[in-house]
């Protein structure tokens, strides 16, 4: 199938004032020049730590942080440089579903309203159609007809994470976003949620672009994986593949802080520790990025920057020890 | 569409409207419970009172200086024979109505030049916030003189007057919560959702940032008040017109021979304002939910 979602060379800076009024300007790069892309039905989930600029990317395909540079198509259009209308058009057809069930629901407006704002806003079907609509995704998401009246603080984390799902589905987008979905909550609900947005994946035909640190839940969700390290995308490739076989010291690492069940995989998989911490993400390392905790560093690794390439069919890493296909 | 299965484990609490939490709160301050009374007393007082008590405040009903009590008069008479409980009670019509309307004007400025500086940030919020302090440090008694001087001392300039030189702290206190609002998810979700800048400044943000914007301007009530006791002591008001501070400015001449003349005003202040404060305190533990959870 075609991709829905094409991601070229996105980045995105956000501006630094040292020093008052009068400061030097400087810039931090959260999204270093990423690219991607997502087929039409499937999910691409984007897997790193705190401040690997996972979320800011998500945040810039949905518009809403400025990316510097780069291009997000979608369908083959590149939605940046969209506004008035156009932009709108394109809103119906990226969604957004937030990390925070406590902070993302508007506290001052009912449950309905907060499922209607995206109709209010982005499409001109009258009062009665909308009510409808809203009285339809209450049902699809789990939630009671008569629980529209209520506000968000009357509601447990899990049903407000349905409320932020519904909203997210009001406009019948394409492509939703991911940001964390379950990660705010109990270990039962976010298994309920983990589901729910599964079935209406399969009921709707959705994409899901997935930004997730727990790789558990990212195994559960997710066609193919890209992960993120400070800005740079360091590994790509189908989920089965990642797992099996991950080939960037990072990914390595992160796949071995996965607790199994499993004895004999447990066993299998010794834990990669990494020492210390990222470094300061205004002044990276000018090599790789990871060489400064990398067990496998080499002098070239901190002297020139590896690029993406591709070494199997659709398994591509950023790291020069990886040799190239034979 | 599908029906997901109803969810057993989750419960749902009865819904409770928020102004019956708040009340519920408001009550539990038998202080301000205590000055809502006497408030809404010199309010019935002010909007009933000049009406039933039926005498004209600028006629000159007897001689000068009768103390109150005597000769069949409440409050006595001032320096020039006029009763002094008709002028309280007119008094407090203009001393109530400057005080509500300054603060409006006060309230309206400085949500606006507080919302925009909070919401745009950058430049946009640099120069609001100089022009902010620039009012800040300014003499405020003065500078209202100086506006009521130039432009005359009619009730609607000298509310002007009174709202200009006020507005600052509502203005920070605007863009405070419009800083802190403008980060919350909820925010980036409307704009994901196709809120315009307009929509989100005015349905969503300031909604939620309104709780200490109310319990301010409250206070601020009371601090017009003041002001205007103030001007109108300084005898830059409107001369057809009664206000408390008027007649405090007005008999000041004769404060040791009959210090009544000054007393009883300078107390229709004092318990307006402070019942006004404790309101407002009130208020303010009923609207913050930081309190609320204790």
């Amino acid at each position: 199938m075609s991709d829905l979602l094409n991601v070229e060379n996105l980045c995105v800076r956000f501006e630094v004032k040292r020093g008052g009024m009068f400061g030097k300007k400087s810039y931090l790069h959260a999204v270093d020049d990423i690219s991607f892309a997502v087929k039409k039905g499937e999910t691409l989930a984007i897997v790193g730590e705190s401040g690997s600029g996972k979320t800011t990317a998500a945040l810039a395909v949905a518009r809403l942080v400025n990316a510097w540079r780069g291009k997000v198509e979608l369908d083959g259009r590149d939605i940046l440089p969209l506004d008035g209308a156009e932009l709108r058009r394109a809103r119906r057809r990226v969604q957004f579903i937030f990390q925070d069930p406590y902070s993302s629901l508007n506290p001052r407006q009912r449950a309905e309203a907060i499922v209607k704002e995206p109709l209010d806003s982005l499409s001109d079907k009258p009062e009665a159609e909308k009510a409808e609509i809203v009285a339809r995704l209450f049902k699809a998401v789990g939630l009671r007809p008569e629980q529209q009246r209520l506000f968000p603080h009357q509601f447990s984390g899990g049903q407000r994470q349905r409320i932020g799902i519904a909203r997210a589905l009001a406009t019948q987008p394409e492509l939703i976003i991911c940001d964390e979905p379950v990660s705010a909550l109990d270990v039962a609900v976010q298994a309920q949620i983990l589901n729910l947005l599964r079935r209406l994946q399969k009921e709707f035909g959705l994409t899901y672009l997935f930004i997730s640190h727990d790789l558990g839940v990212v195994q559960h969700m997710s066609d193919s994986i890209a992960v993120m390290y400070m800005g740079k995308v360091v590994e790509h490739a189908d989920r089965i593949s990642l797992f099996s076989n991950p080939l960037h010291p990072y990914t390595a690492a992160l796949l071995s802080a996965v607790p199994s069940v499993d004895k004999a995989r447990r066993e299998a998989t010794k834990r990669i520790l990494i020492p210390g911490d990222p470094p300061d993400p205004m002044n990276p390392p000018k090599g790789c990025r990871f060489a400064t905790r990398c067990p496998l560093a080499e002098a070239r690794c901190r002297e020139t920057p590896p690029a993406l390439r591709e070494v199997a069919s659709g398994h591509r890493v950023a790291c020069h020890l990886v040799p190239d296909p034979a | 569409m599908s029906d997901a299965p109803a969810l057993p484990e989750e419960t749902v609490e009865k819904a409770r409207p928020p102004i019956a939490e708040a009340w519920e709160m408001f009550r539990k301050n038998h202080a301000a419970v205590a000055a809502l009374v006497v408030l809404i007393l010199i309010v019935l007082a002010a909007i009933f009172g000049p009406a039933l008590y039926g005498t004209d405040p600028f006629d000159m009903v007897w001689a000068p200086f009768s103390p109150p009590g005597a000769d069949g008069f409440l409050l006595g008479t001032d320096y020039l024979g006029r009763d002094l409980t008709a002028l309280i009670l007119s008094g407090a019509r203009v001393s109530l109505v400057i005080g509500l309307a300054a603060a409006l004007v006060s309230v309206f400025i400085g949500v606006t030049v507080g919302a925009l500086a909070g919401f745009y940030r950058g430049v946009v919020e640099e120069v609001l916030m100089r022009i902010t302090e620039f009012f800040q440090v300014l003499p405020t008694l003065l500078f209202s003189m100086v506006i009521v001087a130039l432009f005359g001392a009619s009730l609607p300039m000298i509310t002007f007057a009174i709202g200009v030189v006020s507005w600052t702290a509502v203005a920070r206190i605007t863009r405070g919560e419009f800083l802190r609002i403008r980060e919350l998810e909820y925010v980036t979700a409307s704009r994901a959702s196709g809120a315009s800048n307009l929509k989100l400044m005015f349905k969503v943000i300031l909604p939620n940032a309104l709780t200490p914007i109310i319990v301010q301007s409250a206070l601020m009530v009371g601090g017009a008040i003041l002001f205007e006791a103030g001007l109108s002591f300084l005898g830059l008001t409107d001369p057809n017109v009664v206000s408390w501070g008027q007649i405090i400015g007005s008999n000041r001449t004769y404060i040791l021979e009959s210090p009544f003349t000054v007393t009883i005003p300078g107390l229709a202040i004092f318990i307006t304002v402070l019942a006004i404060s404790l309101v407002g305190d009130g208020l303010n533990d009923a609207l913050n939910p930081k309190l609320r959870q204790r």
